[in-house]
């Protein structure tokens, strides 16, 4: 048994550095004591009690205080029972690597249910946060400053202020100081003193940072002073009218990503729909394909690595399944679309069942690499990472997929093909193969868009069938045949629905959108960007 | 050619032989119904319960069966189309002639087959949390009825976390429909203001949650605590999380509190920006003791996957599979009249160290547990209530159902009472 005697080796290395540590400096050793006392009865504290043992342990001024903090905020602290003692987990599986938490030595692996977990819950992790600023607002690195003054603002507590003021007149960052003197306003509100909240809320207008909103609007309403609510009120309309332009450029942008991804999944079916003339129900599974290979480069590769191995991958898999579809089966069915719907719509189901026998029906995990992660500033606009990317990745596959079809010999044998059959075989073109070619390059680009979807949804067996009555939505809207209109047609429903959702809720919006292209295509059924020439009248 | 041809009759004889067989055998058994979608939107939540109900029958097929006769499963798949729910139910109950049913999920599948089960006098053990409003004789309720999930939640939210402004979000649908009503009328009888109140609705799967979570940002940026309290359904809730996460939302500014989201569900998700968010539910598999311990290791060893977790309704058909088991071995029969005739009364041991009871109404005596998600998808007990709380079928919030009680033994025997005029209308087996 290895573990044991890990756990028996990193039980002499701990027995060994205590006596080190209780013969050199024995002053030290009896702070270790008090420590791990304290953090011994965070098991058995109900959360009122676990907060004023952390107020103890940040009292104590201990070197580990970071690290353990660290490790409750995270819940990675654990209770070892054989020795009475916590422990800090370094890694999170059944064999558990841990060390102790006051002296930071390395105890080797052991069995996760030999240890028992110390609870956190959101208050005490507030709490935490709050104390763990006040210890990075003293660090040489400016980030970390930065970080500690941000987290007081989250919570600004005022009995946490005092850290601040001394660092306020040592600080010579800028920025940091800049952010200092908001973060010691934000304190004053809740001072006693009316004169000193009215100074503060002065002082705080024209921010537009929530937190800050947040609490001018709530002293706005309910503060016992007049003066104070008069003070708060002049400090938030200084930046009504600069949110509210912010609000428009919002629903632009959250339009215009909710377009890309419409874009990404119609315009797979744009190649196999528009220029093929195939009704492909499998499209969705096809994407569903793409997201589940997402998921699988992702059990191999680091996460940060997967996503760019993962997009070629997709391409390759959906595409090689897209055409093994045409030879097999559409093939024989041209010319008769109500047969390639049934029989397409067939091969959708038994996608769909096969990755739930061979995946299992739940859902799989793919997990969102951090260049992917949280937010970011353009200009004032906070904008999310993740769907910003997405755009990009749109408008790229767009770029490529346009000059695909442009450039090169195979998009020119493409569209001879779509306009005029007869012809271009006449020309010397082999039909059959750029019929292949061409339902495997829709079909890979679904795969890559399912790479896009991995990141917003659920990789599941049910990914496809969400998108398929839109992407058909687009590419109808857009005129068939046609990539522009395929991307206009995306974009315009992306921002219809987002300008709506706000007024008429997500559900309404939905049904608003659907009865106007129902009426659209009334009125004009071959599109927003109909073909022209015999092609089209064929 | 023509000696093959004249196996056939053979094989045919022998078909039947073995066809035979297996009738005379079923006639030893008891046969236990398993009605759970395997594929479909809803194979995702409703196949770990099939396998629940069949490592169920195993163990009691191991201590010897019932009555002295084996278990014996069938297990039929409606597919997640609530129609076929209903035929199930009717080719279980009349073609095969089961003993009892185990099944449902959603709660339009449950009133699908109500009424099959109500003309063919089955028994229906139905064990998933739901918006109430509703008893039958033939069916008993195992999982959570509204005050036993979204009541408890709220005043832990209220009391501890001192919210004062509410995101009343879910997809639209009956049982999240009901459960907002009951919790819109439950916030105002507590004094929270109309303005201090949003409520939202999503199709089922929705998948862009941007301008919602802006907005519930935007609502929660007025200075008072904000909480969402979610009844969010199944797929919809991982984009939810998703940019819940993206937008910078952490559970510490805005907590959720979800009544559809438990371990299952979370496995299918990077848990890492929901640390902290919130759920309720009568179980959590991270409880520590010794049944769920036992439960636990059963589990693993039936599905042989030490990964696989455990969750609240699985514990539900555990307690409503010892449930029947007990009142069946109490009423020496598996006539569906006696067995339900007994069941009111029954205990059997919950998982989580307390002992369910089952109440005149058809629901249980339960613990309401709250836990925070974890970095490693399990949850933490953070609160619970301090003894058991009685399922409520028909809320007392909502003005239409405030008087009716629903109560199945005599002298009352009906599912929806006014205690007010003191009648009984529908759902009356006289």
């Amino acid at each position: 048994m290895p573990s044991r005697t890990l756990i028996r080796a990193g039980f002499l290395t701990f027995a060994l550095t205590l006596q080190v540590l209780l013969g050199v400096v024995p002053a030290h050793a009896a702070d270790d004591a008090a420590v791990q006392a304290t953090l011994v009865q965070l098991r058995d504290a109900d959360f009122d009690g676990k907060a004023e043992l952390v107020e103890t342990l940040a009292a104590s001024n201990h070197p580990r205080l970071a690290p353990i903090l660290k490790a409750l905020y995270d819940s990675r602290l654990y209770y070892q029972e054989e020795n009475n003692r916590t422990v800090i987990g370094l890694n999170d599986a059944a064999e558990i690597t841990i060390e102790d938490a006051v002296t930071g030595a390395a105890l080797g692996a052991v069995s996760k249910r030999s240890l028992d977990r110390i609870t956190a819950n959101n208050r005490l992790r507030s709490l935490i946060e709050n104390r763990l600023a006040s210890l990075g607002l003293a660090s040489a690195d400016s980030q970390q400053r930065k970080a500690a003054v941000e987290a007081f603002m989250r919570n600004p507590d005022p009995s946490g202020a005092a850290p601040l003021r001394e660092r306020l007149a040592v600080e010579t960052d800028g920025g940091i100081k800049e952010s200092l003197t908001l973060a010691l306003a934000l304190a004053d509100l809740a001072s006693d003193d009316a004169t000193v909240r009215a100074t503060a809320a002065t002082a705080l207008g024209g921010q537009m940072q929530t937190e800050i909103r947040g609490r001018l609007t709530r002293v706005a309403a309910d503060d016992s002073d007049a003066n104070v609510r008069e003070a708060a009120k002049s400090a938030l309309s200084r930046t009504e009218f600069r949110l509210q332009l912010l609000g428009w450029a919002e629903t632009l942008f959250f339009g215009l990503s909710l377009g890309s991804v419409l874009i990404l999944a119609a315009i797979g079916l744009a190649v196999t729909f528009g220029v093929m003339g195939v009704i492909n129900m499998a499209h969705g599974e096809l994407m569903m394909l793409g997201a589940y290979t997402t998921w699988l480069t992702q059990q191999w590769l680091p996460v940060n690595w997967s996503l760019p191995v993962a997009v070629p991958l997709a391409f390759l898999v959906t595409a090689l399944v897209g055409i093994a579809i045409e030879r097999g089966i559409i093939r024989f069915l041209y010319g008769r679309p109500l047969e390639t719907l049934l029989a397409t719509f067939g091969v959708s189901l038994i996608l769909q069942q096969a990755v739930r026998s061979i995946f299992s029906p739940l859902n799989r995990s793919v997990a969102a690499p951090d260049w992917m992660s949280g937010t970011i500033l353009l200009g004032p606009l906070e904008v999310t990472l993740n769907r910003l990317v997405i755009v990009g990745f749109c408008i790229a596959v767009f770029a490529l997929l346009w000059l695909a079809l442009q450039r090169t010999r195979l998009g020119l044998e493409v569209r001879a093909v779509a306009q005029n059959r007869a012809m271009a075989r006449a020309m010397g073109v082999r039909s059959a193969r750029v019929d292949a070619l061409t339902f495997g390059l829709g079909s890979g680009i679904a795969g890559v868009a399912g790479v896009a979807l991995s990141q917003l949804t659920n990789v599941g067996p049910n990914l496809g069938q969400s998108y398929i009555v839109d992407s058909f939505m687009v590419v109808v809207f857009g005129g068939v045949g046609n990539l522009w209109g395929t991307m206009v047609a995306g974009l315009s429903l992306g921002v219809a629905n987002k300008l709506l959702e706000p007024w008429t809720g997500a559900v309404l919006a939905k049904i608003v959108v659907l009865v106007f292209l129902i009426l659209f295509i009334q009125k004009r059924p071959r599109g927003l960007f109909p073909q022209r020439g015999r092609a089209a009248e064929v | 050619m023509t000696n093959k041809l004249s196996k056939i009759p053979y094989w045919l004889l022998a078909g039947t032989l073995t066809l035979s067989a297996t009738l005379a055998h079923a006639a030893d058994t008891i046969k236990v119904g398993v009605l759970h979608s395997l594929s479909g939107t809803m194979a995702i939540s409703e196949t770990t319960l099939k396998d629940t109900v069949l490592m169920l029958i195993d163990a009691q097929n191991k201590k010897g069966g019932l009555l002295g006769k084996k278990l014996e499963a069938v297990v039929v798949d409606p597919a997640s189309n609530w129609p076929l729910f209903a035929e199930k139910a009717r080719e279980l109950l009349q073609k095969d002639k089961v003993a009892v049913v185990f099944g449902c999920w959603t709660s339009v599948s449950r009133k699908s087959v109500l009424p099959v089960f109500e003309e063919l006098n089955g028994i229906l053990f139905y064990p998933v949390q739901y918006e109430g409003e509703e008893s039958s004789r033939n069916v008993f309720y195992t999982g959570a009825a509204p005050n036993q999930q979204a009541i408890p939640a709220v005043d832990y939210l209220m009391k501890d976390l001192g919210v004062k402004r509410w995101v009343l979000a879910g997809t639209d649908y009956v049982y999240p429909r009901t459960t907002n009503k009951i919790l819109e009328a439950y916030l105002k009888a507590k004094g929270v203001k109309e303005e201090d109140i949003m409520i939202n609705y999503t199709p089922f799967g929705h998948s862009d949650w941007q301008s919602i979570v802006s907005d519930i940002k935007k609502f929660g940026s007025a200075g008072k605590k904000t909480a969402v309290v979610s009844t969010i359904n199944g797929d919809a809730n991982v984009p939810f999380y998703k940019e819940l996460g993206n937008q910078g939302i952490s559970a510490k500014d805005i907590p959720v509190v979800a009544f559809s989201v438990g371990e299952e569900e979370l496995s299918g998700i990077d848990t890492k920006p929901l640390v902290g968010h919130l759920a309720a539910w009568n179980y959590f598999m991270s409880v520590k003791g010794k049944a769920n311990d036992a439960f636990i290791k059963e589990w693993h060893d039936f599905i042989k996957n030490p990964k696989r977790v455990t969750n609240d309704p699985m514990e539900a058909t555990y307690i409503g599979f010892n449930m029947w088991v007990k009142a069946v071995e109490k009423a020496k029969t598996i006539d569906p009249d006696k067995v339900i005739g007994t069941m009111v009364g029954i205990e059997a041991p919950n998982l989580t160290g307390g002992t369910a009871k089952m109440l005149p109404n058809h629901h249980l005596t339960k613990p309401v547990l709250i836990g925070e998600i974890q970095a490693d998808g399990q949850f933490d007990v953070v609160w619970k209530t301090k003894g058991l709380v009685e399922g409520d079928a028909w809320s007392d919030f909502l003005p239409g159902s405030k008087d009716i009680i629903a109560d199945w033994t005599a002298p009352i025997k009906c599912g929806n009472y006014n205690t007010v005029t003191k009648t009984c209308s529908g759902q009356n087996f006289k």
